[in-house]
């Protein structure tokens, strides 16, 4: 479980995050959404330790970030697994050579064991053929799947993505958010997500956290979005038609599933 | 006000650096294929300028040499003072500093952009060194290409001041022969060791420190040349000041 309390955090006097407190639980996909520039990217940086917080505090299970020694910060990064928005592969290594990294990192393992660790990641991922090509020989959905391999493959308690279905075909991510919502289940990861695809919303939001401006404006799961009267919510999650029609369905099916209990 | 900060921000990176360790089985490789692309990729360039510019470093003296009271073993002797002293070492480091230079700064800068930076981080790697350390160990090979060039310099003289009809052979290696002062031998490569310190970590730190896109990539390589000739200019200047007068 990652806790948060009244996270703040600036850059040259400028306050992008405004005191958010929350939390995310173990074995849940956790997705922080809201507009561009609301603060969605500086939050993530924020809990992976990559900015440092101005005030407030980040705990992962009863330690605090701030308060951890080095070592206990080197350990807690190799429990740390990273997808990010350009999937973040390392051009001068092959598919395998990137998945196989982590563990060659900080393991004391011999080669022929980590490359078996690394094939089961990879048939996890369902990648095929592609041990031996480079980054820029594969496809943008090949990529994100690399790149969640590469995260899962030292057996992360915490999973973060960044806006892990940027630039995918619709299909490619729905698949992706399938692939992260089993990982998450399989191996009871606190996952964080940053996204503003709506389809991840409702497919796999299982806590989600609206950002605006830097606060935290709403808080609740992929159910609780469609009955929400928060209008900063409703105005970016609703901007389309096909998903202020999804939200009438939605509500309709959920009143005719209801009514026949009344009548009882 | 701002040079301050670069400069003290680059004295943080030094001390990064040569902080935590990585693992040194994977250091291992990092340097293996720095020396293969920083320093054996550099060894066709190098040879071809030297071999050239020390012919015509024969040729100009020789073409200088119109009092029929010097000797021609002058030719020789300028060619190997000149190519000793100052072309292999300062002039050899400015054109690294374009090819080898340029190629770690946007080699960095690239994985900056591209956020293989932060990934590595995020696994709790000491980016400074895993990135940095195996290019300054592989650039401390550079006082060998130092040694070619200064060969190639000397051969091509040779082979101008000879085939050019300006010298004979006997006069050309008995110029270089002349008034030899072993310590500028030492002085060119203790030169060379500062030289390739700076080559490793100024374009380095133009690479780590850089943010934007791709267009920023390619100004913070041109910037970091510009630099990292400004710094090999000066404190060429300094050790020849400290170590020759």
């Amino acid at each position: 479980m990652i806790r948060v309390e009244n996270l703040r955090k600036s850059f040259d006097d400028i306050e992008i995050l405004k005191g958010i407190s929350t939390q995310f639980k173990k074995g849940k996909t956790n997705l922080i959404i809201g507009q561009s520039g609301s603060g969605k990217t500086v939050f993530l940086k924020c809990l992976l330790g990559l900015f440092k917080i101005d005030s407030g505090s980040i705990h992962f299970e009863d330690k605090m970030l701030k308060e951890m020694s080095i070592i206990e910060r080197s350990v807690l990064r190799q429990e740390i697994g990273m997808v990010f928005q350009g999937s973040a592969l390392f051009d001068s290594m092959t598919v395998e050579e990137n998945i196989m990294f982590p563990m060659q990192m900080f393991t004391k393992k011999v080669n022929s064991e980590i490359r078996d660790r690394a094939n089961i990641a990879i048939k996890r991922v369902n990648l095929i053929d592609a041990n031996t090509k480079f980054p820029d020989e594969i496809s943008g959905g090949m990529k994100k799947r690399v790149a969640i391999a590469r995260a899962i493959i030292m057996n992360p308690k915490y999973l973060f993505c960044d806006e892990p279905n940027s630039g995918l075909d619709p299909k490619t991510a729905i698949l992706i958010d399938n692939l992260i919502q089993e990982i998450t289940d399989e191996y009871q990861i606190t996952t964080v997500i940053n996204t503003h695809d709506m389809n991840s919303v409702m497919e796999i939001g299982e806590k989600i956290i609206f950002l605006k401006q830097g606060k935290k404006a709403w808080e609740g799961s992929n159910k609780d979005i469609f009955h929400t009267e928060n209008k900063a919510v409703s105005d970016f999650v609703y901007s389309s038609d096909l998903f202020k029609k999804v939200r009438e369905v939605y509500l309709k099916e959920e009143t005719t599933q209801e009514s026949p209990q009344h009548e009882d | 006000m701002k040079i301050l900060t670069h400069i003290g921000s680059y004295f943080i990176m030094l001390k990064l650096t040569f902080g935590k360790f990585t693992k040194w089985k994977i250091l291992k490789q990092l340097i293996l294929k720095d020396i293969d692309t920083l320093i054996i990729g550099s060894l066709g360039i190098v040879s071809f300028i030297s071999f050239f510019v020390g012919g015509v470093v024969a040729i100009q003296t020789a073409l200088n040499l119109e009092n029929p009271l010097l000797p021609k073993n002058l030719i020789g002797f300028a060619a190997r003072q000149s190519i000793i002293l100052e072309f292999a070492p300062t002039f050899i480091s400015i054109i690294m500093a374009g090819k080898v230079g340029s190629y770690i700064t946007s080699s960095i800068g690239t994985m900056r952009v591209t956020e293989q930076i932060d990934a590595l981080e995020v696994m709790g790697i000491n980016t400074h060194n895993y990135l940095i350390f195996p290019k300054i160990v592989s650039l401390s090979l550079f006082p060998l290409v130092i040694c070619i060039s200064m060969f190639l310099g000397i051969f091509g003289g040779f082979m101008a001041a000879v085939y050019g009809g300006f010298a004979t052979s006997a006069d050309y290696i008995e110029g270089i022969q002349m008034d030899f002062i072993p310590f500028h031998i030492t002085y060119a490569f203790i030169k060379t060791l500062f030289f390739s310190f700076i080559l490793a970590t100024i374009p380095a730190y133009h690479g780590y420190y850089m943010t934007g896109g791709a267009l920023e990539v390619g100004k913070a390589s041109t910037v970091s040349f510009v630099w990292t000739s400004v710094v090999i200019i000066l404190l060429n200047y300094l050790i020849t000041q400290l170590l020759l007068t």
